[in-house]
């Protein structure tokens, strides 16, 4: 529908759709900031942020967002100066480039596309690429140690997040994200239950739960934030970028954060389905079950970075090659069983 | 190809990890050699803090002066500091102190014990990535900073006692806000347990790591928690005893080797949360005894000029053995004095315990050995 509508609008037209994604995680990365400092200062026993802007600090991001920019922009002397300048944006524009496949709500998705999982995370992989650049070409010893923490472990999580994903591609049998949720409407799991993809298959839980430590070590979030552990690294890739373009790695973080919680949220919890039926339902109402699913996910990533130390790489590395990948892959084939059983 | 794994054998890298760096505990650097992640070679280098704390105290004029620059060795736990310095100076000047005072300062010094004990368990804490701990443990040391901060005027360096006595007496409320801390801080220790010390992933992160040999440990002169960690029961308050520690009951918390090799980081963090709740037992064995009347200035010398001679006085603050060695020529200033700081020596073990080990393992370790860079340094 949507894209019959947009061959006939003119330039500017496209543009604004195009942009939607990028004021969504805009105004997310500002919330969500405020938000996570709020959370852990809940958690921790303290107030967090509660000066600026009069309500509970509510200003805090934009007036740090502020600073940033005022900030002076530091080149390290021997930096490789392209590549420096060059990582954050594309750091940044690989997350933004994700959210085109993204369904927001029945009826806007950015770009309908057949292969919208597989593009979703073949474009996810550059993020991996800009963290590397970022790493070698800041010329710092701990800049690069963080790259190629980084590289391995981004490298070696995406294996189990693809196998995950493959499992719901088997229960669904299309890529199109828009497909795969339409097909998750309806109550009918014991009469009241959403046909959620998590509700449908025993082993789908098992892969959300594989999916969802995946998704941490891929966002860099406690326990597997080791490219940028601060005790360790001091900053890891990040320690020589100060001012916007630091703003910018904040800003691709939280992005890819909310990127791989949508991508759950469609994928296990129904997408923009209401968990009601048709009560509530509809595109605005489906855009706020979406959000609310995705930020919930985003939720119970900030609740363990405050909650738990951090693995070891070596660690790291062990937990996601002889333990997600074996058992992401037997319960594909566990699930392709069921699939052919029952259904 | 042969030559090829030959050259990238040969490549390592020299990196310096400090003065500036957010787990180094202060300013120390430590120069590291690494292959890939792994440390071949690691360097204390020391000295960003030195303040000349000996030579000062040589040309102060007056032994009482010396007391607010024993608070500046080790900031984290002043009042153990101030502690053995007028135990070594009541020796040599054989003055006998009266009893309330000896309470108070007990009271005051296992109250810093905890106080230092829980920066040092927060900050491993944080060392690894638990933020939150952190923070948990500082909101508790904070009710002790109150109580201090009540009786001395001071948070951090209190220049309280000394030489035959007190600065003054402790504020009016002092018992009841002592006891009300205890009835609060043992649950928190467990807590902590639940939070920190049982995790799976900072036991996965601390045991098997940086193990410490008792044989080595010994040799390397280790003491106070870092010893206690490897097994040996060495506790100067119980194996030398001073003040009026023989006193009290209380036992002395060894690491067992429960996560892993006896020895490593986390028997050693262990003995710091066990010796808080000993701690704990100390205090409130200490204000049951503590006499209601007396006055705590009243064996304060007027003039301190001590005879010719020299004292050797240890004492056991949170971080070990810390020993002052006083020498006089009967004039108004010490002749020389020596502080052996137990930190300072732990951080010689350092290049031995870590060899081998990667660069977050060796965060661990400095973690572990909890050491403060005003008293390296002094």
């Amino acid at each position: 529908m949507i894209e019959g509508f947009i061959n006939n609008l003119p330039m500017i037209t496209i543009l604004v759709h195009a942009a939607i994604p990028l004021t969504i995680i805009l105004v997310y990365a500002l919330v969500a900031i405020w938000g996570e400092r709020k959370i852990a200062g809940f958690i921790q026993d303290r107030l967090g942020p509660m000066r600026v802007g009069g309500w509970h600090g509510w200003a805090q991001s934009i007036a740090d967002l502020l600073k940033l920019i005022q900030k002076e922009d530091i080149l390290p002397k021997d930096a490789s100066r392209f590549l420096f300048r060059f990582a954050p944006f594309m750091m940044f524009a690989a997350s933004y480039a994700a959210f085109a496949v993204i369904p927001f709500s029945s009826s806007y998705i950015g770009s309908n596309i057949n292969i919208g999982v597989f593009y979703l995370l073949a474009v996810t992989s550059v993020l991996t690429l800009s963290v590397i650049m970022a790493g070698w070409a800041s010329n710092n010893k701990w800049s690069l140690l963080g790259g190629m923490r980084s590289a391995a472990q981004m490298v070696s999580y995406e294996v189990p997040t693809i196998a995950t994903v493959l499992t719901v591609i088997v229960v669904s049998g299309s890529l199109n994200l828009m497909t795969v949720t339409e097909m998750q409407s309806g109550n009918d799991i014991l009469g009241f239950l959403p046909n959620w993809f998590i509700f449908q298959n025993p082993f789908l839980i098992v892969a959300f739960i594989i999916f969802f430590i995946s998704i941490l070590a891929e966002s860099h979030r406690v326990p597997f934030d080791l490219p940028e552990s601060e005790s360790e690294l001091v900053a890891g890739y990040q320690t020589e970028y100060s001012g916007m373009r630091w703003a910018m790695f904040m800003l691709a973080e939280y992005a890819d954060m909310l990127l791989l919680s949508l991508l759950g949220a469609v994928l296990f919890f129904g997408g923009w389905n209401s968990p009601f039926g048709e009560f509530m339902g509809g595109p605005a109402w489906g855009f706020f079950w979406f959000m609310l699913k995705g930020l919930l996910l985003v939720f119970v990533m900030m609740w363990i970075r405050w909650t738990l130390p951090r693995y070891r790489v070596d660690q790291l590395m062990h937990i996601c090659w002889s333990i997600l990948i074996p058992l992401s892959f037997i319960n594909l084939v566990l699930v392709a069983l069921w699939e052919v059983i029952f259904n | 190809m042969v030559e090829i794994l030959d050259n990238i054998d040969q490549r390592e890298m020299v990196i310096n990890m400090g003065p500036q760096h957010p787990s180094t505990h202060g300013v120390l650097r430590l120069e590291l050699v690494l292959d890939g992640e792994i440390i071949k070679k690691v360097t204390p280098n020391i000295g960003y803090l030195h303040r000349c704390f000996e030579k000062y105290a040589e040309q102060m004029d007056d032994y009482s002066k010396v007391i607010p620059y024993t608070d500046r060795m080790d900031y984290v736990s002043a009042i153990n500091q101030e502690h053995g310095y007028v135990l070594a100076m009541e020796r040599l000047l054989e003055i006998d102190v009266p009893e309330r005072v000896e309470y108070i300062r007990v009271i005051m010094a296992e109250l810093q014990r905890i106080a230092s004990h829980l920066l040092g368990i927060g900050a491993f804490g944080l060392d690894l990535g638990a933020f939150t701990p952190f923070l948990y443990c500082f909101t508790e040391r904070e009710k002790i900073l109150d109580i201090f901060e009540r009786t001395t005027g001071a948070r951090l360096l209190y220049n309280y006692m000394a030489v035959g006595g007190l600065m003054k007496d402790v504020h009016p409320e002092f018992k009841t806000d002592t006891a009300d801390f205890l009835k609060t801080f043992r649950p928190k220790i467990k807590e902590l347990n639940d939070l920190l010390s049982y995790n799976d992933i900072f036991i996965k992160r601390t045991a098997n790591i940086g193990v410490l040999p008792k044989q080595v440990a010994i040799n390397y002169g280790a003491s106070g928690p870092v010893l206690r960690g490897s097994g040996v029961q060495w506790d100067l308050r119980k194996n030398d005893p001073y003040s009026i520690y023989e006193k009290f009951d209380f036992e002395i918390p060894v690491g067992m080797g429960e996560m892993g090799t006896l020895g490593d980081c986390w028997d050693r963090y262990i003995v710091r949360v066990r010796e808080m709740e000993q701690s704990l037992r100390i205090i409130e064995q200490a204000l049951d005894g503590l006499p209601e009347e007396g006055d705590v200035t009243e064996a304060v010398p007027k003039r301190i000029r001590p005879k010719n001679g020299s004292i050797y006085t240890r004492s056991e603050s949170p971080r070990g053995e810390l020993g002052y060695y006083i020498e006089s020529n009967n004039s108004a200033s010490p002749y020389r004095v020596k502080a052996r700081a137990p930190s300072f020596v732990h951080l010689g073990m350092l290049p031995a315990i870590s060899k081998g080990s990667l660069i977050a393992d060796l965060v661990a370790i400095v973690g572990s050995i909890d050491i403060v860079l005003g008293e390296v340094d002094r």
